[in-house]
C-alpha cells in the first residue's frame, strides 16, 4: 500500500502529499507523472510529480481539490494509504543543452513547474520564472521558486500580490526587455499554455508545454489522452507529456478535456454531500 | 452406449431482450444432466483429432470420459494438468476453429460441445472444491513474468507447479490483463478470473500490481538487481489504432480499448464508480472482430441503439460466429459493406454524424479475403453521438525502448524462436506482444511453450 507520510495544506484547496513509493521515487524524473486511485471505486487520475526522494523512498504531489477523487484524497490523513499509485509515467522533461530558459507556471501547475525549473537551474542554465495565481491567498512555493531562479516574477489576476495581470504579459515584458531564451517551458491550465505558446510564436522561441489530458491507464493502451500535434496523433502518456506548444491543436485539446465536465461536477457534489453526512 | 444425437445440447442462455439490458453472464452453463448427456456424444476415438486443435493440448477424450461417468472432479484434474485457466477457456476459446473443428462427430451433425463441457467441469470444480491446491516445494529458481494476461498467467502457473518462485508484474491495479479490462463481464465474469488468479496465488505465485515494467522497473533491472534468472514478457498488444479520417478526435470518439476499459476494469456503468462513461443514444462501432462485438454489446447495455460498421460483408466478419449471432439477437444492427470516411460534430465538437461510403467486394487480397472497393458517389450519413473504433492495436514501445538487446520485427512485435526465447539471453516472450492481437488460447499456448523452455534452461543450472 502507498502510505501518506506527510500531508500539508499549502492553501485551503491546495494540498501537498508525500507518499511512500520507493520504486517510483528511485526512478522519477522532472516532468513525469503518476496515476493514483484513492479507493476501490476510485477513478484513475494522472498527477504530475512535484518532488521525489530516492533515499527516503517517497514521492510528493501537490493537488488542488477540484473533483470527487481529489475531494476524497483531501479527506485522507497522514498514515492513511492510497489504493493505487503507479509510475513514473511519461517521458522526462528534456533540459540538456539549454543555457537560458524561462519557466512559466500557472496556479497549481507551479507544483509541476518547480522540479523542471530546479533541474534547469541545477544543470547550470540561467533560469527566469514567471508564476501566476488568481490572488495572494493562492500563491504557493514562492521560496522554492526564488531559491532556484535568477529572475522571478509573480503575477496575480487581481494585483493582490506581485504584479497585476496575466503571466503572458510578464513573459512578454521579459522578452521585450531583450532576454533571449533558448526555450520557454509552460505548465498550467490548458488555456494558459495556449496563450503562452501564442505569445512566444512571433518571437520564434521554442516553447514546450506539459499536457494533462484525460487518460485511463497511462501506459498507451486506451488512447483517451490523444492530441493532435503538428497534424499527427500523439498519446500524451507515452509520447509526452511534453510537446511543442506551437504545434499543439489547442482548441481540440481544450474541448476534449471538457468531455466529462457535467459528470465530474455531479460526482464532486455527490462526494461532498457524503462527507457532509458523515460529519452530521 | 454413445448418444448418437446429431445436435449438441444447446447452451442455456439469458433471453436476448433481457440480457441486452444487464451485464450478467449471457450463457448460463450446462446442468449436470445436460453435461452427462453431451459427454455421451463423445466416441472416445483413438486418434483424438480434437487434441491436435488445442494449443495447450488438453486431454479432451479422457476428461469427457470422466464427465460421462459423473466423475467431475477427476475430469477437472485432467484439464488442469495442461490448462491453467479452464473456466476462462471454456468461455472464450474459439472452439469451432480449434478442438471442435476436428471432432469426428462434426463430420455429420454437430461436433461434441467440448467448450461447453470444459466450462461445466471448471464451474463444477469452482463450486465444489474445498481444498486449495498445495504449494509445491521451492526449487530455488526465481522467474519474473511481465503482464498478468492469459500468456503470463499460464506461464506463471506452469512454472509454479514445478516449484519455481514466480512474481508476476502487472501495470494495472488488477491482475488478468485483457480478461479483466477487455472481455466484458457478460462473456467472462470477473469473479471467474479472480478465482483463477487466487488459484495461482495458492500455488505460491506473487502478483505485483501497479508495476509498469519499462517505467517502474526495467527488464534488465529485474535480472541484474532483483536476481530473477529468467523473464517472460507477456505484455499484450498495446496502442489502439484509429482511422486516419477527419473528425477522429471529436468528443464521443473512443478506441474500443478505452470504452471497454472504462466499463470492464473501472466498472463505470455502476453508480458507485467514480469513473465517467458516456451514455450515448446511437453508436457506430467500426470494425468486425470480437472486440467490436464486445464494444457493441456493451454500448447496447448502456441503452444505446448500436450499428456495426464494417467494410466487408457478413461472411467476412473476423469475429466468432457465436459472438455475431449473440450481437444480432441482442438487436445490434450490422451495416456491413460500409466504410467511414468522416466523423462530423456540432459546434462544441460533440459527434453527431458519421459519414460512410458503400463498398463492394473485388478480387481477393494477400489475406485471401476479397478486397473491399468503394462505390463512387455512395456516401451517406448515419446520425450517431458516439463512434467506437475497434481496429486492432499496434505494439507498445515501452518495453522495447527500455530493454537492451531485445530484437523487434518490422511490425513492432518481439522476435522469438520456437521456444519463445528472444534475442536476449534468459528473456522469453509470448502472446500478443509477439504476434500482435490474437486470441486468449494462443497466448496461453505461448506461455506454456515458454514455461517449458524456461524449466529446461534453469533446471540444468
Amino acid at each position: 500500500m502507498y502510505r501518506i507520510v506527510r500531508k500539508e495544506a499549502l492553501r485551503p484547496t491546495v494540498t501537498l502529499y508525500e507518499i511512500e513509493a520507493p520504486l517510483i521515487a528511485k526512478k522519477a524524473q522532472p516532468g513525469q507523472f503518476i496515476i493514483l486511485r484513492v479507493d476501490e471505486n476510485g477513478e484513475r487520475i494522472p498527477i504530475t510529480i512535484n518532488n521525489y526522494d530516492p533515499e527516503k523512498g517517497t514521492v510528493t504531489i501537490i493537488v488542488q481539490t477540484v473533483g470527487a477523487t481529489t475531494e476524497k484524497l483531501a479527506h485522507l490523513n497522514e498514515g492513511d494509504c492510497l489504493q493505487d499509485f503507479v509510475g513514473p509515467l511519461g517521458k522526462a522533461t528534456e533540459t540538456e543543452g539549454k543555457k537560458k530558459v524561462c519557466v512559466v507556471g500557472g496556479g497549481v501547475g507551479c507544483a509541476i513547474a518547480y522540479p523542471v525549473l530546479k533541474k534547469f537551474h541545477d544543470s547550470g542554465a540561467e533560469v527566469h520564472a514567471v508564476v501566476g495565481f488568481k490572488n495572494k491567498d493562492l500563491v504557493i512555493l514562492e521560496d522554492d521558486f526564488r531559491a532556484s531562479s535568477d529572475v522571478l516574477k509573480i503575477c496575480t489576476d487581481d494585483g493582490s500580490y506581485g504584479q497585476k495581470g496575466l503571466v503572458t504579459d510578464a513573459l512578454k515584458e521579459l522578452i521585450e526587455a531583450g532576454n533571449q531564451y533558448d526555450e520557454v517551458f509552460a505548465i498550467g491550465p490548458m488555456v494558459m499554455m495556449k496563450f503562452v505558446s501564442l505569445t512566444t510564436k512571433p518571437y520564434g522561441i521554442p516553447t514546450t508545454v506539459s499536457m494533462s489530458p484525460i487518460m485511463v491507464d497511462g501506459t498507451g493502451m486506451c488512447g483517451g489522452c490523444r492530441l493532435s500535434v503538428g497534424g499527427e496523433m500523439k498519446f500524451a502518456c507515452v509520447d509526452g507529456p511534453d510537446f511543442d506548444g506551437h504545434k499543439v491543436d489547442w482548441d481540440l485539446a481544450v474541448k476534449r478535456n471538457q468531455m466529462y465536465r457535467d459528470f465530474e461536477m455531479h460526482k464532486h457534489e455527490e462526494t461532498c454531500n457524503l462527507f457532509k453526512k458523515e460529519v452530521e | 452406449m454413445a448418444n448418437m444425437s446429431l445436435v449438441k445440447n444447446p447452451m442455456p442462455s439469458q433471453d436476448p431482450n433481457v440480457r441486452n439490458k444487464n451485464f450478467d453472464e449471457v450463457a448460463l452453463g450446462y446442468t449436470e444432466e445436460q453435461a452427462l448427456d453431451e459427454a455421451q456424444r463423445c466416441l472416445n476415438c483413438k486418434a483424438k483429432p480434437c487434441m491436435t486443435g488445442c494449443p495447450v493440448m488438453v486431454h479432451i477424450p479422457e476428461f469427457i470420459a470422466e464427465v460421462a461417468k459423473g466423475n467431475f472432479e477427476a475430469a477437472y484434474q485432467i484439464i488442469s494438468n495442461t490448462s491453467a485457466l479452464p473456466a476462462v477457456c471454456g468461455r472464450v476459446c474459439p472452439q469451432e476453429s480449434q478442438c471442435e473443428k476436428y471432432c469426428v462427430r462434426g463430420k455429420k451433425g454437430d461436433p461434441v460441445g467440448i467448450g461447453r463441457l470444459e466450462r461445466f467441469v471448471a464451474d463444477w470444480h469452482n463450486a465444489h472444491a474445498t481444498a486449495a491446491p498445495e504449494k509445491p516445494a521451492s526449487n530455488g529458481h526465481r522467474v519474473a513474468i511481465v503482464g498478468s494476461g492469459p500468456a503470463g498467467l499460464t506461464c506463471a502457473g506452469d512454472l509454479a507447479r514445478k516449484g519455481y518462485e514466480v512474481t508476476v508484474f502487472e501495470a494495472l491495479h488488477l491482475a488478468g490483463g485483457v480478461l479483466v479490462y477487455g472481455i466484458p463481464e457478460f462473456r467472462l465474469p470477473k469473479s471467474i478470473v479472480q478465482k483463477e488468479v487466487d488459484g495461482l496465488k495458492a500455488l505460491g505465485v506473487t502478483i505485483a500490481t501497479d508495476t509498469v515494467v519499462g517505467r517502474t522497473i526495467t527488464v534488465d533491472e529485474l535480472m541484474v538487481e532483483q536476481g530473477f534468472e529468467a523473464v517472460f514478457i507477456g505484455s499484450g498488444a498495446g496502442l489502439p489504432m484509429f482511422m486516419n479520417i477527419p473528425g477522429v478526435n471529436y468528443k464521443g470518439v473512443f478506441s474500443a480499448n478505452e470504452f471497454l476499459t472504462r466499463i470492464n476494469l473501472m466498472k463505470a456503468y455502476k453508480p458507485e464508480s467514480d469513473t465517467p462513461i458516456v451514455h450515448p443514444k446511437k453508436v457506430a462501432v467500426v470494425g468486425g472482430g470480437n472486440v467490436a462485438m464486445d464494444a457493441a454489446r456493451c454500448a447496447k447495455r448502456l441503452g444505446a441503439e448500436v450499428y456495426i460498421v464494417y467494410r466487408r460483408g457478413m461472411e467476412e466478419l473476423p469475429a466468432r460466429k457465436e459472438e455475431v449471432e449473440h450481437a444480432e439477437e441482442e438487436g445490434i444492427v450490422f451495416k456491413t459493406l460500409n466504410n467511414p470516411v468522416e466523423i462530423l460534430a456540432d459546434e462544441n465538437d460533440n459527434v453527431n454524424k458519421i459519414r460512410c461510403i458503400q463498398m463492394e467486394l473485388g478480387e481477393p487480397d494477400a489475406s485471401g479475403r476479397r478486397r473491399p472497393v468503394e462505390v463512387p458517389g455512395s456516401e451517406f450519413d448515419l446520425d450517431v453521438d458516439c463512434v467506437i473504433m475497434a481496429l486492432g492495436t499496434s505494439p507498445n514501445p515501452l518495453i522495447k525502448d527500455t530493454t537492451k538487446g531485445l530484437e523487434i520485427n518490422k511490425k513492432g512485435g518481439i522476435v522469438v524462436n520456437e521456444d519463445g526465447l528472444t534475442s536476449k539471453e534468459n528473456v522469453y516472450a509470448g502472446g500478443d506482444a509477439v504476434t500482435g492481437a490474437a486470441t486468449v488460447i494462443l497466448a496461453m499456448g505461448a506461455g506454456k511453450t515458454a514455461a517449458k523452455a524456461i524449466d529446461e534452461a534453469l533446471s540444468q543450472k
